[in-house]
């Protein structure tokens, strides 16, 4: 393989030329590194490229290999979502409020990975702390889509999802609350997995809505989806809300056999307003699997799945409300100061945070506020209990539920700019999982005027091993994943 | 669901949030559409539901209160805009 298409390479496919020492760490670091200056004025989705830390860890990384102590991600080159904290490399969540914090720790999955010598890159472009669906609310610049420059990568870990799809890294690392792994990943043709949520740490992770987060992986096929998460997840000290559940070798249900599967389309997935070729694109997915032996059921109704959205937009403010409190201008970050701390505080919060994370830590506080919380807050929790128990009993009846990742393929910049309700609706296919916790994954399943579509797969909590079941098998006999944007 | 320029300039207030004007009565436009939209969740019945049990279904996760390294005061003050004596500086609080 030539050196100009080394930062193709899956994870898969790197790992078995590096321990064969026939690559070494450092030519795939500089291969990704050369290919980011190739296209990294066009795409613009990273904040910070750590090229001088990159091939010292690829120096470690071919250390670890020639003496026989490899692991699975040794010399793997990826990028972090900046909402992730990395030590000694500045991390901004895509805010001025963070502008020049330098994180003193490790996220606990940037620590794994670089325990294993993998190679962190740089850290990737996203909408305000991850308060967005397009990455356009980044307070730095926007990200482009790099199978049409003129349109969004999707968001909030647009940044993540583009560096993937552009060739930057082997895989790159983002987080979802309410779709932000998923919409980008169907909106620039990568596989994206949102995890179960406790499955992986949220240490590290600068907190958005801490009972909908979770960080999860971007990678070119299901199977490197596997390898990082049998990096990434697993129980952690620092994580109170981590699950205490082994983690199995997610490399192991794919089997390419889904015979006998069950897999349920619900009818609240398919409605007026998505485009045509999106519904195609999936419908002909379904199909294939039920050619490869698959049971569909297309009777399904999760009747709550519209009153997702109200509910997404109570809880994930008035979290957020709570977890941007401390954005002050006192202990880190943008600091404006007055005569007294209360007028620094407000100053500092009104010029360091942008119009959409306004938006929300204002919505936020109204839901929770006196008078209110029961109204709002309250009773979007007992929506959420609802929506959760629709899933419970759906998968009672179905091994996974198949749907679009969202309405419409990627859309123009600046398109949805004047209308935040606009926005908030391409999550409308992605919202519900998060308020129920259960892992969810998106994979290409096709094109529309050259842009992808993403297929969404849910499966019930821990139950991941399904989804990258279901997800290889249907790789294996579709080349969509294959496809690369031409830059 | 339509908000007052107080309404949402106190909502600012408590969340210490600098607005200007133009702000707030561009918020209060914007809001009073989304919170118009959480109407819906009125249709739902939800008098014999218990609330959302934690999304990780654990609860009380506890450790041994044994004392474990953390980060160094130098570590914590590193990113801070003003400090003094391994204090965070900042102004007046009170008159």
């Amino acid at each position: 393989m030539s050196g100009d298409e080394l930062h193709t390479l899956s994870i898969h496919a790197a790992r078995r030329l590096l321990d064969s020492r026939e690559l070494s760490a450092q030519e795939l670091t500089e291969a990704c590194l050369a290919r980011i200056d190739h296209v990294e004025s066009r795409v613009s989705a990273l904040l910070t490229v750590c090229a001088e830390t990159a091939l010292a860890q690829a120096a470690a990384a071919d250390r670890a290999l020639s003496s026989a102590q490899a692991a699975p991600m040794t010399g793997i080159p990826f990028i972090a979502k900046d909402l992730l904290c990395t030590r000694g490399i500045p991390t901004t969540c895509g805010s001025r409020i963070l502008e020049g914090f330098v994180p003193p720790y490790d996220a606990t999955v940037i620590e794994r990975l670089l325990d294993q010598h993998a190679v962190l890159l740089g850290k990737a472009n996203m909408d305000e702390f991850a308060m967005g669906s397009s990455t356009e609310h980044s307070a730095y610049f926007p990200t482009h889509n790099p199978w049409n420059l003129d349109c969004v990568p999707g968001g909030s870990s647009g940044g993540s999802a583009a560096a993937l799809a552009a060739g930057e890294a082997l895989f790159t690392l983002g987080s979802d609350t309410g779709g932000s792994i998923r919409q980008p990943a169907g909106f620039c043709g990568v596989v994206g997995l949102k995890p179960t949520y406790g499955r992986v740490s949220r240490y590290g992770l600068v907190a958005f809505a801490s009972s909908l987060d979770q960080i999860g992986p971007f990678a070119r096929d299901v199977e490197d989806c596997a390898l990082v998460m049998n990096a990434i997840a697993g129980q952690c000290a620092r994580d109170a809300t981590s699950a205490p559940l082994a983690v199995p070798d997610f490399t192991a249900c794919l089997t390419n056999d889904v015979r006998g599967l069950r897999i349920g389309v619900p009818k609240e997935y398919f409605i007026e307003g998505m485009q045509p070729e999106v519904r195609h694109s999936v419908e002909e997915a379904i199909a294939t699997l039920e050619r490869m032996g698959a049971s569909v059921r297309r009777d399904l109704s999760l009747p709550s799945t519209k009153y997702a959205l109200a509910a997404y937009y109570i809880i994930a403010p008035s979290e957020a409300s709570a977890n941007l409190a401390r954005y002050d201008g006192v202990k880190y970050g943008f600091a404006r100061r007055l005569a007294t701390a209360e007028e620094s505080i407000s100053a500092t919060r009104g010029a360091g945070f942008g119009q959409e994370v306004k938006r929300r830590i204002m919505l936020g506080t109204y839901a929770l506020s006196a008078g209110y919380y029961d109204a709002y807050y309250l009773k979007a929790q007992k929506v959420r209990y609802l929506i959760s128990d629709e899933f419970q009993k759906a998968f009672k009846e179905c091994d996974v539920l198949a749907m679009p990742t969202s309405p419409t393929v990627a859309f123009p910049l600046g398109s949805k700019l004047n209308d935040p309700m606009q926005m908030y609706l391409s999550d409308v296919f992605t919202l519900p999982v998060n308020i129920a916790g259960i892992p969810a994954l998106s994979l290409p399943c096709g094109f529309v005027g050259g842009l992808p579509v993403g297929l969404q797969l849910m499966a019930d909590r821990f139950r991941e091993d399904l989804l990258l079941k279901v997800g290889h098998a249907y790789e294996q006999s579709t080349e969509w994943h294959l496809q690369r944007p031409k830059m | 669901m339509v908000l007052s320029n107080e309404e949402v300039r106190h909502i600012a207030w408590l969340a210490r949030l600098g607005v200007t004007d133009a702000e707030v009565e561009r918020f209060r436009e914007e809001l009073s559409v989304i919170l118009d939209h959480f109407q819906s969740l009125e249709e739902l019945d939800t008098r014999d539901v218990p609330g959302a049990p934690h999304a990780s279904l654990l609860h009380n996760v506890l450790r041994d209160d044994v004392p474990t390294a953390s980060l160094s005061s130098d570590a914590v003050l590193a990113n801070a805009p003003d400090t003094q004596d391994s204090c965070f500086r900042v102004p007046p609080i009170l008159e």
